[in-house]
């Protein structure tokens, strides 16, 4: 039973990550249809810029909100530059766009902040709590409620916000949302924003259990990536599903059958809800009129 | 746009060439992954070999001749060390190339230095390098299978028969495991519990508990490198499992107990060299003068702590000096033959004395079992 438990925790800490970071690809997403492969490079940005402020003397909560104001500036800035005057160009050249700008993030960072792990204290000390004999470490929680929390907001962001329903709008007709008197160019600035701050406050939370460094944002994006497809892209609720099921699928295999086929299990449940529900669990049905 | 390139380039040639000839340094090449996912091995080999190069013309040069370094950075493509050797060997003339971070660039690179008949020192783990013995390829790094013997060595003096492993997937894990399985019987151990992990992965506790509920496990052993092993570490104390963890010497530096955090790495013991507990070496000890030196150096010039691979460059360039010194010639077969009978030299991995049976010069002595006390290493004994 503490055997199950243990699995369990171990499910939720790595899938509490996932969650996050696929809960970050979803603004964009619904904004462009662009899906933005550097949104890995925001989490790990988020990592690395608490660490450096942190390790240059400032308390973590103040570290840690620098790095997030400017992962959302980067946010802008790749927008503004990289995006933007991209504008017209089909959605997969878009996200060709957002992989070079992975590969330039990553870059910069290895140039600025060098190429050593990096880790930075836990929020609340490093004392494992034990519940039923299974124990969880306090850093955990605080993943998990970060994701928590993320989700809430952006379901009240998308169903309860002018601004929300405007992102979904631009994403759905760019021309007819201008014409009803939306900013679209206002809005992907704003999404950007928000998912680059959103992705470093994943990375922030997830650096004391992870460690970082400047290449871990691939490996990030990809579980991501698996976590919102498999919940179906667009959707928070799917994001979060997604993250935590391939969390816990990777523990439960490793648990139970062997850590050799961890990865395996996850992708072949991805799979198979792709071949019966190409929209993911909780994906939107896309209907053209014609 | 094609065609300025192609001036562009073939301008840079010409000057460098000019350069080249107008110069008669005595020429070292070196290929190492500077960049790329193994960049934690090329980055200090190559900050050590720009070091040390420095350091040496600053003192004289050898035999009154400047050396002149000209370092590749392969990215961990074999391809692009080929290319790389190959342009080392017939464009810039090195008498003798340093490199290799990798087995698979190590492998590339002495397909053209065997063709070629230069000496090559190779600063990767796998012994595939050097065995069978090939003319002029010789490697400063201990072998996987080495570090799995030392640290079976000291489970049988513990009295451990049964283990568990817990293995990174990456190249370095997976090769070590392998090693490891192969050479437990010859130590009596068996493995009961035989786990991986991701080099990504961000919670181990799962495997580790598979493994702690193993029927008679005694000890556990975790190959592997970055950020993974610091892990492995955290979980292994969160899960209070109560068994003697063994790291390899992949993590063999400073960094992995800040971290892996000082109270969780307390009691984990793995091999490394000399080079970590540079302060506890006895004052008699070869390797202390040298070791002692590359620290104080290299922590000065970079400001990052020494760690075992730049120390493999270190010891690749003190034998060629040293070979080269000896042989009063900067001819490669000259050079080769030198090196050949290298006797006693202290470096920082070991004291090497290779001959025409053994180029890789080391034994079981070059590693040192340290355990991590109180947050710092201390010599096991």
């Amino acid at each position: 039973m503490s055997e199950l438990l243990q699995f369990l925790f171990s499910g939720l800490t790595v899938g509490a990550v996932y969650a996050l970071v696929a809960l970050g690809f979803t603004i964009i997403y619904n904004a462009s249809d662009v899906v933005n492969f550097a949104q890995g490079e925001f989490v790990m940005l988020g990592g690395m810029i608490t660490w450096f402020a942190h390790a240059q003397g400032l308390p973590l909560p103040l570290a840690a909100l620098i790095a997030i104001a400017v992962t959302a500036l980067l946010g802008v800035a790749m927008n503004k530059l990289m995006i933007e005057p991209a504008r017209g160009a089909p959605v997969v050249s878009l996200i060709i766009i957002t992989i070079g700008a992975s590969i330039f993030i990553q870059g910069g960072t290895q140039l600025i902040f060098g190429k050593e792990i990096h880790s930075f204290p836990a929020f609340s000390g490093d004392e494992p709590l034990r519940i039923g004999g299974a124990t969880i470490l306090p850093q955990s929680l605080w993943v998990i409620a970060g994701a928590l929390v993320v989700y809430v907001a952006l379901w009240l962001f998308f169903t309860r916000t002018l601004l929300g329903r405007a992102v979904l709008a631009t994403a759905n007709n760019r021309l007819a949302a201008q014409l009803v008197g939306i900013n679209t160019s206002f809005v992907m600035t704003l999404s950007f924003a928000l998912s680059a701050a959103i992705g470093a406050l994943g990375g922030m939370l997830a650096a004391p259990i992870t460690l970082t460094a400047y290449n871990v944002g691939i490996g990030f994006a990809l579980k991501g990536f698996a976590g919102a497809m498999l919940g179906g892209m667009g959707s928070p609720k799917g994001a979060l599903t997604g993250g935590f099921l391939i969390g816990l699928i990777e523990a439960l295999t490793a648990g139970y059958v062997s850590s050799q086929y961890k990865d395996a299990a996850a992708f072949v449940v991805i799979l198979l809800v792709l071949f019966f529900m190409p929209q993911g669990l909780f994906g939107r049905k896309s209907t053209d009129r014609v | 746009m094609q065609k300025t390139l192609t001036t562009t380039a073939l301008g840079l040639l010409a000057v460098l060439g000019l350069s080249g000839a107008a110069t008669a340094d005595i020429v070292l090449g070196a290929s190492v992954s500077a960049t790329g996912p193994a960049a934690f091995l090329g980055d200090p080999e190559a900050k050590t070999l720009e070091m040390m190069v420095e350091a040496l013309n600053a003192k004289g040069g050898i035999n009154g001749e400047q050396v002149k370094l000209v370092l590749y950075d392969d990215g961990g493509d074999p391809n692009k060390a080929r290319t790389f050797a190959t342009r080392l060997v017939e464009d810039d003339e090195a008498v003798a190339i340093i490199g290799g971070s990798t087995t698979g660039t190590s492998m590339s690179i002495l397909d053209v230095t065997e063709d070629a008949e230069v000496p090559f020192i190779s600063l990767a783990g796998a012994i595939d390098i050097i065995d069978p013995v090939k003319p002029y390829t010789f490697k400063t790094p201990h072998t996987d299978r080495m570090a799995c013997q030392k640290i079976f060595e000291d489970m049988q003096k513990r009295g451990f028969t049964k283990i568990g492993m817990i293995s990174g997937t990456d190249g370095f894990g997976a090769s070590m495991q392998a090693q490891c399985k192969a050479v437990a019987g010859d130590h009596g151990i068996e493995i009961v519990a035989d786990e991986t992990y991701d080099p990504k992965d961000a919670d181990m506790t799962a495997q580790l508990t598979k493994i702690k509920n193993a029927e008679g496990v005694q000890a556990v052993l975790n190959p592997g490198f970055g950020q993974g092993p610091s892990i492995v570490t955290r979980n292994f104390r969160q899960l209070a499992i109560d068994l003697p963890l063994y790291q390899s010497h992949g993590v063999a530096s400073d960094g992995f107990i800040e971290l892996a955090g000082a109270d969780a790495a307390e009691g984990v013991r793995l091999p490394g060299t000399a080079l970590l507990v540079a302060d506890l070496l006895p004052e008699g000890d070869p390797q202390k003068p040298v070791v002692t030196a590359y620290k104080t150096e290299f922590e000065a010039k970079t400001g990052t702590s020494v760690g075992t691979f730049g120390g493999y460059a270190h010891d690749a360039f003190l034998i060629l000096t040293d070979a080269i010194t000896r042989a009063g010639s900067a001819e490669p077969a000259a050079i080769r033959d030198a090196i050949e009978q290298t006797k006693g030299l202290a470096g920082t991995t070991g004291i090497y004395t290779f001959s025409p049976e053994d180029h890789l010069g080391l034994d079981l002595s070059a590693f040192r079992m340290l355990e991590i006390k109180g947050g710092t290493w201390t010599l096991v004994e």
